[in-house]
């Protein structure tokens, strides 16, 4: 008896051991994992400061690692922004509003849900093929901003559909039952009630989608983005290069001097993404403290 | 009849008669919302005639490059020189390519991904949470052409200083770039996969008088075993689709070959390499892309259906 006691007791000793081991274990590996942030952005802004000055932000691109500049990439990035958001965020945020407040049921509802969520995980290289076969030689368009806009459209409308639709769904029921009490229609109930209140949701999974969309390189490079563009874009139909498309082009040279732009176009494109992931933040601390809900 | 003050549905009122104006009023208003509701139904529609758009644009490259190499040669050969003469189709090589990079970046990010997960979930205060959830977040934004300079320009030249034998372009390299690429996702999904385990679980185990080492390994981890295999497949599936990391660090040589220190290719690495020559369109060249696109697609898809099939019924057990 004294004895089965005695062992236990050395027995917790050894798991009260093992159980400090674990837990050192795992704040290790999420320190190891945390530690890869400030080692990505120390490696970047070391190399790419000292570049990062008016000249590079107002050049083009150039043979001369000492003149060339991301002017051509930048104003691209930021019309394909533009461009992309007019096209993705409508078209996504209706398609959450008919996946929740139309309630059809069936095999196509079904159908759809399933075919966003494997949309989702669809390599975004797959989308840059078929962006090149759809919008750049079906419909002719070329090399062109719109054609980059509509296959980044296509490669963030899951993300935006599945945000959007998490947000309407936070929207109570009593909600949308009050205002069918008082006798509006629907797209009454949606307009006036579901999408206000569900606004601050949509906003910061939108803000997310775009982030992803200005940083994808891929399908830029395959429809053929990644030409030598000295001029920076007037219209949609013009060709283009992007900041992406840019940094891409820089690492692949072996000269290391081009690694170095290649790194101050990364801090200005990280600092564009960062800004974004900021807002976005900021939006939902925002509608979390305001929630009437 | 235009009353001062009066907007137009008294005026329409006034002309038409009470009656009539509410029956055309509701018609026109049912024929607004029906409209609407089409108009959405499109946009949601979209997203199908998108994957039909995907399937058909690589089925019909892919049988198209059938016609010239047989499908024995493609999925079993085992050489890939479709731009050298002499040419060879063997996909294998690109295959074996993406392979190393898998397993490369599993080993990276999965075990790493699981123990965050389990502080995540098991260990952190709110504050821990609070301060680790963004930083994930971020890492996770990070473009993927960010991490292929990261891997060129940090990683490489820290491997070549430990194993002087690396090529300056290798599988290792491009894997654990591709490994910390994914490791936010596999974190968050495994957390969610534990926190969705009941309290009762964990308290039954405090009660039979676990430590906590035991209730997580021994409970909790068990019992969210399928998220994890349905994070890992995710994250896997995503190591198999990446492009710009592999391009710029793993090197363009199709290879059949299980050193991650050599030059190697992947399926993905080879599509871009293709769209960055001048290859003419209708080539037996310019066709390659497509078949290996079908089989990136294939695989990939594969993984995903089975990963959300398993999470969509482990979240019928919880609910």
């Amino acid at each position: 008896m004294n004895r089965t006691i005695l062992a236990s007791s050395s027995d917790l000793r050894r798991r009260r051991l093992a159980d400090r081991a674990f837990g050192a274990l795992c704040v290790g590996f999420t320190l190891l994992g945390l530690l890869a942030l400030p080692l990505l952005l120390v490696q970047a802004t070391k190399e790419g400061l000292p570049w990062l000055d008016l000249q590079f932000l107002t050049s083009f691109p150039s043979r001369f690692p000492a003149n060339a500049g991301i002017n051509s990439a930048l104003w691209g990035t930021v019309w394909l922004g533009g461009l992309t958001a007019s096209i993705a965020i409508p078209i996504g945020i209706a398609a959450a509003l008919y996946l929740e407040e139309y309630p059809r049921g069936g095999r196509l509802a079904d159908l759809i849900e399933i075919n966003i969520a494997n949309l989702a995980g669809v390599p975004s290289i797959v989308y840059g093929m078929l962006g090149l076969v759809i919008f750049v030689r079906a419909l002719a368009l070329q090399r062109s901003l719109i054609a980059g806009a509509l296959t980044l459209s296509l490669l963030i409308l899951p993300v935006i559909i599945v945000a959007s639709r998490e947000a309407i769904r936070a929207v109570p029921r009593s909600l949308r039952e009050a205002a069918y009490a008082l006798g509006a229609t629907r797209w009454q109930v949606v307009r006036d009630h579901v999408l206000p209140a569900a606004a601050p949701g949509i906003m910061t999974g939108v803000i997310l989608a775009m982030s992803r969309a200005l940083g994808e390189t891929a399908p830029l490079v395959m429809i053929g983005a990644l030409t030598f563009v000295a001029f920076t874009p007037a219209g949609p139909l013009d060709e283009f290069t992007a900041l992406p498309v840019q940094i891409f082009n820089w690492v692949s040279r072996p000269q290391p001097q081009f690694h170095d732009l290649a790194a101050a176009a990364i801090v200005v494109l990280l600092a564009i993404i960062l800004l974004m992931n900021a807002a976005a933040i900021l939006v939902r601390n925002r509608a979390q403290r305001r929630r009437k809900w | 009849m235009a009353i001062p003050g009066s907007n137009g549905v008294t005026a329409e009122l006034a002309t038409t008669g009470p009656a009539e104006f509410l029956v055309s009023r509701s018609r026109a208003r049912r024929w607004k919302e029906q409209f609407i509701e089409n108009l959405l139904f499109l946009s949601a529609f979209l997203s199908v005639a998108t994957t039909v758009a995907i399937i058909v644009v690589l089925a019909s490259g892919a049988l198209s490059f059938l016609e010239d190499v047989s499908l024995l040669e493609f999925l079993f050969g085992r050489r890939w020189a479709p731009l050298l003469e002499p040419r060879s189709f063997g996909v294998l090589p690109l295959l074996c390519g993406s392979f190393l990079i898998v397993v490369g970046s599993a080993v990276t990010a999965l075990p790493t991904g699981l123990f965050i997960g389990i502080f995540l979930s098991e260990y952190a205060s709110e504050r821990a949470r609070s301060l680790i959830k963004p930083a994930l977040e971020i890492l996770a934004g990070i473009p993927t052409v960010v991490y292929g300079y990261f891997a060129l320009t940090f990683v490489t030249p820290s491997l070549r200083a430990l194993l002087p034998s690396t090529d300056i372009f290798n599988a290792a390299s491009a894997s654990i770039a591709v490994g910390i690429m994914i490791l936010p996702m596999v974190a968050s999904l495994c957390d969610d996969a534990m926190r969705a385990v009941p309290r009762s679980y964990r308290e039954a185990g405090y009660s039979v008088g676990a430590v906590k080492f035991e209730v997580a390994a021994g409970v909790v981890v068990p019992a969210a075993l399928g998220g994890i295999a349905a994070s890992f497949l995710l994250a896997v599936s995503r190591a198999v689709g990446e492009s710009m990391a592999v391009t710029l660090a793993a090197g363009a040589t199709p290879k059949l070959t299980l050193n991650p220190l050599e030059s190697i290719q992947t399926m993905t690495a080879y599509i871009v390499q293709v769209s960055l020559g001048d290859t003419p369109v209708g080539s037996v060249e310019y066709k390659t892309i497509f078949a290996v696109g079908a089989l990136l697609f294939g695989i990939t898809l594969a993984m995903n259906v089975l990963s959300h099939r398993v999470l969509r019924r482990l979240e019928r057990r919880y609910k």
